[in-house]
């Protein structure tokens, strides 16, 4: 066995500790430029921020759990719920996300680290800067941005006060620079995808995780200008005074809809892609079994992106959009489903006649693919006009949404943290927390947001801090839902900290996984492959195949051991 | 997968066929469930989308129940053996199979969108940028204008104001005539609102600096709930009026008393509760834009009676 004085000379020798080493805690608090540092400082922020959203999250349905406005006034409401979003999408879905694929990139590619490493860690320095913005707006006279993480104007120029540093002002700023980060995490991801493969690894053999990110990173580079160019008018019309969407200055509120959804229905296959990704590198390893149809699950995410930039008005049926454009969004909104399908039925068609293993890892998978087949369905019911019309705005998106969201992008989250947990901590994960975690996520998650369906069949808006009494029962059931996936966390957390400390050793290839990043030591050092770059011989998930993925695969996993 | 004999016994192709059986009636079962969910419907827009709600439910069942039923059955039968680390029978992938579900699918969104399309023909749910040629429904009747004109709503932070021009009758209740096409032009004195009526299917933003028209027919009497359905500020829960669907003679009779009332305030929920918060009678939080007036009106109306949906 290699010393402690083996890893303190590739201490010395690197730029920056070893991930793993010991004694070297502080570099997670540092401007590290490695990836593998930068992955999980992206991953523990988010998770602090998760826990921050579903804290209000809980005080919204604690709201919610009677009719009447109660519990807080409804301006505490409208900020809560605001910042529910705000947070979840910008400071714990997105990072986290992103943190994945920094760890994931560099490590299945077989590159050393991200193209540009202090881009990479300036991208995620901004996250902290905007979440402590975003926080303190909750101190500001007047308090947090309060409409909504969409901020429609002209509701969202109200400024009650006449601050000019007032909680929508913040909102505005931590939203621009949330966007500057992401885009620079783009740069990033799309340059190593494309420019930093290994010998061999051309883009037919590229696993589909790193197609699903560059496709969703893709999005982040062609939708994200026309947010930001649509806040910045926001903030110009909160604060200069000028008229872009004041209609009493002759200008058109609706002009900021068109904005804000054509980045923002494509942020979320921004979300769900990566997720797909996830699904389509675990079914395999679970089920002992070649991902079905691997060409077509890979060109399925760049139709997704195609067809994301053209979709943007079926949020806005009910605007006062004329006829032809709903029919026409409405037909392009509808064929997501086709490249969607091939996904689902080539994950279904790799389980069929598998050999499954249901650890914490793959059961998070099944759950997130149950859960995201549930958001299918309702989703071509919103896509039709006319049964669109009649849900819009209500809790029936909002249950829409958080299937998507938490039910399938989260819990597809979840399962990607236990099956890299291993690889990126050098520990193994207690499968017994995990599995309680598994089901207490699961049964939170449909008694949580199920319910939101028939209240929205009913009529009941969204975004009301309170309602008629005919919608108690099902948001009752609703509320106790979300205390349920506040207690979920409890094991998640206990298990990532005490696994992290004293879980048993990780080998480097604990679930028998093919792929470049599992034939690296755990944890993998800080240069992935140094001097040992292999190279690739045969495409992904050759299971039960026999064919080895790199040229001298044994000689390459004993020279990484030892190095 | 190659269709060789031995995968497919009979004893298993009858098992697929009665499931799929068991799936379609399950699934016919479900879309006949669609009216318990929904709020009674009082428009005649509301059984076309109902129509098309039950039919998306019912394709929506079969392909979930589907996909799940794969899901249950691998997690039961395809379980590895518990020491069992070999690999199973490597499956890339099949041509055929592929192009079969890419185009089943596409040929199934594709006859929902072409319903739906049909269905939006129907309900002649027309824009404003259209809304001077809007097509008759076949189940209403012509659209005759109200004598003189339509009813003008008027969204504000935080209430509804429906005004009849001809009848010179203001009120905080919306009063509609059975079985009538008549036009809405809705106006918002602030920010963006929302006219939602659940019972009716029917909702429409009503934007600041224009004039939308929106056309419906009700088509049962009762008394139903209005909503605002976009976020426009603090008391934005609060923003509900009442609508009242009666008969022709009765909505005639209704006008002519309602002329003859003088004017007072009408209903605010949001005024009620600032002047409480005013006196200290209810909490406040963080700042709000103060309620505008309660607008003058011969009619406040309810919003508090019992209502049908």
């Amino acid at each position: 066995m290699t010393s402690t004085a083996g890893v303190e000379s590739r201490i010395l020798r690197a730029p920056h500790p070893v991930p793993g080493a010991p004694d070297n805690w502080k570099r997670f608090f540092s401007f590290n430029t490695d990836a593998k540092v930068i992955g999980i400082q992206y991953i523990a922020t988010a998770l602090f921020f998760l826990l921050v959203g579903g804290l209000l999250a809980m005080i919204m349905r604690g709201e919610l759990i009677t009719p009447e406005a109660d519990l807080v006034d409804r301006t505490v409401y409208n900020g809560l719920y605001t910042m529910h979003g705000t947070i979840m999408l910008f400071l714990f879905i997105f990072p986290v996300l992103n943190g994945l694929n920094n760890l994931l990139i560099p490590c299945m590619i077989g590159a050393p680290d991200m193209a540009f490493p202090k881009l990479n860690a300036a991208a995620f320095w901004l996250v902290p800067v905007f979440g402590v913005i975003l926080m303190a707006s909750f101190l500001v006279p007047g308090g947090p941005a309060s409409s909504g993480w969409w901020s429609y104007p002209p509701v969202s120029l109200q400024n009650p006060l006449g601050h000019l540093i007032n909680g929508e002002a913040l909102w505005i700023l931590a939203v621009a620079l949330s966007g500057i980060s992401s885009i620079m995490g783009a740069v990033n991801f799309v340059t190593t995808i494309l420019r930093m493969r290994a010998p061999g690894m051309t883009l037919t053999r590229m696993p589909i995780f790193c197609w699903t990110a560059f496709s969703a990173q893709t999005i982040q580079l062609i939708g994200l200008p026309a947010l930001t160019g649509g806040a910045v008018m926001l903030l110009f019309d909160l604060v200069v005074g000028t008229s872009f969407y004041r209609p009493e200055g002759g200008g058109d509120p609706v002009l900021y809809q068109h904005f804000f959804w054509f980045y923002s229905h494509p942020a979320v296959y921004v979300i769900i892609l990566p997720v797909f990704g996830v699904f389509s590198e675990l079914f395999p390893v679970y089920a002992r079994k070649p991902l079905f149809g691997y060409p077509f699950v890979a060109g399925a995410s760049l139709v997704i992106v195609g067809l994301s930039l053209i979709v943007w008005v079926h949020h806005m049926f009910p605007s006062g959009v004329p006829q032809w454009m709903r029919d026409a969004f409405m037909v392009t909104t509808m064929l997501i489903a086709v490249p969607t399908g091939i996904k689902v039925f080539a994950w279904l068609a790799t389980l069929w006649g598998g050999k499954l293993r249901l650890n914490t890892a793959m059961l998070f998978a099944l759950g997130g693919l149950f859960n995201f087949v549930f958001a299918g369905v309702t989703g071509i019911m919103l896509a039709t006009v006319p049964v669109d019309i009649h849900v819009n705005n209500t809790y029936f998106v909002v249950g829409h949404f958080h299937y998507v969201i938490y039910g399938a992008a989260t819990m597809g989250v979840y399962a990607a943290i236990y099956h890299w947990f291993p690889k990126f901590t050098g520990h193994m994960y207690y499968e017994g927390l995990g599995k309680l975690h598994f089901l207490l996520t699961f049964i939170g998650t449909n008694l949580n947001f199920f319910p939101m369906h028939p209240l929205g069949l009913m009529g009941m808006p969204r975004r009301v801090s309170s309602y008629d009494p005919e919608f108690a029962f099902w948001n009752v059931i609703a509320s106790l839902g979300a205390f349920l996936l506040g207690v979920s966390i409890i094991p998640f957390l206990l298990n990532l900290v005490s696994s992290w400390v004293r879980g048993a050793k990780a080998p480097a290839n604990p679930w028998n996984a093919i792929g470049l990043e599992w034939l690296l030591p755990s944890p993998p050092p800080a240069e992935n492959f140094e001097e040992h770059v292999p190279t690739v011989i045969s495409g992904p998930y050759g299971y039960g195949t026999g064919r080895p993925l790199v040229e001298h695969q044994e000689e390459i996993e004993r020279a990484l051991l030892q190095a | 997968m190659t269709t060789t004999p031995q995968r497919f016994p009979l004893p298993r192709l009858i098992g697929l066929a009665v499931w799929l059986v068991l799936l379609t009636l399950l699934s016919v079962w479900m879309g006949a469930q669609v009216p318990r969910w929904l709020p009674v419907s009082a428009s005649s827009a509301a059984p076309l989308v109902d129509g098309l709600f039950g039919f998306e439910t019912a394709v929506a069942t079969f392909v979930f129940v589907g996909v799940v039923s794969v899901m249950v059955w691998v997690v039961l039968f395809n379980r590895a053996e518990k020491y069992d680390m070999s690999d199973a029978e490597p499956i890339e992938g099949n041509t055929t199979l592929e192009i079969v579900w890419t185009v089943i699918p596409l040929v199934l969104v594709m006859a929902i969108a072409a319903y739906t399309i049909q269905v939006n023909r129907e309900i002649g749910l027309i824009g404003p940028m259209d809304h001077a040629h809007g097509p008759a429904t076949a189940k209403s009747a012509p659209a005759t204008p109200l004598p003189g004109g339509e009813v003008q709503v008027i969204a504000r932070q935080w209430s509804w104001e429906f005004r009849y021009p001809v009848a010179g009758v203001s009120s905080t209740e919306l009063h509609l005539p059975l079985d009538r096409r008549l036009g809405l032009q809705l106006e918002s004195d602030d920010v963006i609102h929302g006219f939602y009526v659940p019972a009716f299917r029917l909702k429409q933003q009503v934007i600041p600096g224009r004039s939308i028209t929106l056309f419906l027919t009700a088509t049962r009497p009762g008394r139903y709930r209005l909503r605002d359905s976009e976020y426009s500020g603090t008391w934005f829960a609060a923003n509900q009026a009442d609508v009242v669907v009666e008969s022709e003679e009765a909505y005639q009779d209704w006008l002519r008393r309602a002329s003859r009332l003088p004017l007072q305030p009408g209903l605010s929920d949001a005024a009620r509760e600032y002047a409480q918060q005013l006196s200290g009678e209810r909490r406040s939080g963080y700042a709000t834009i103060e309620p505008a007036q309660p607008p003058l009106v011969n009619v406040p109306g309810s919003n508090t009676l019992p209502h049908d949906g």
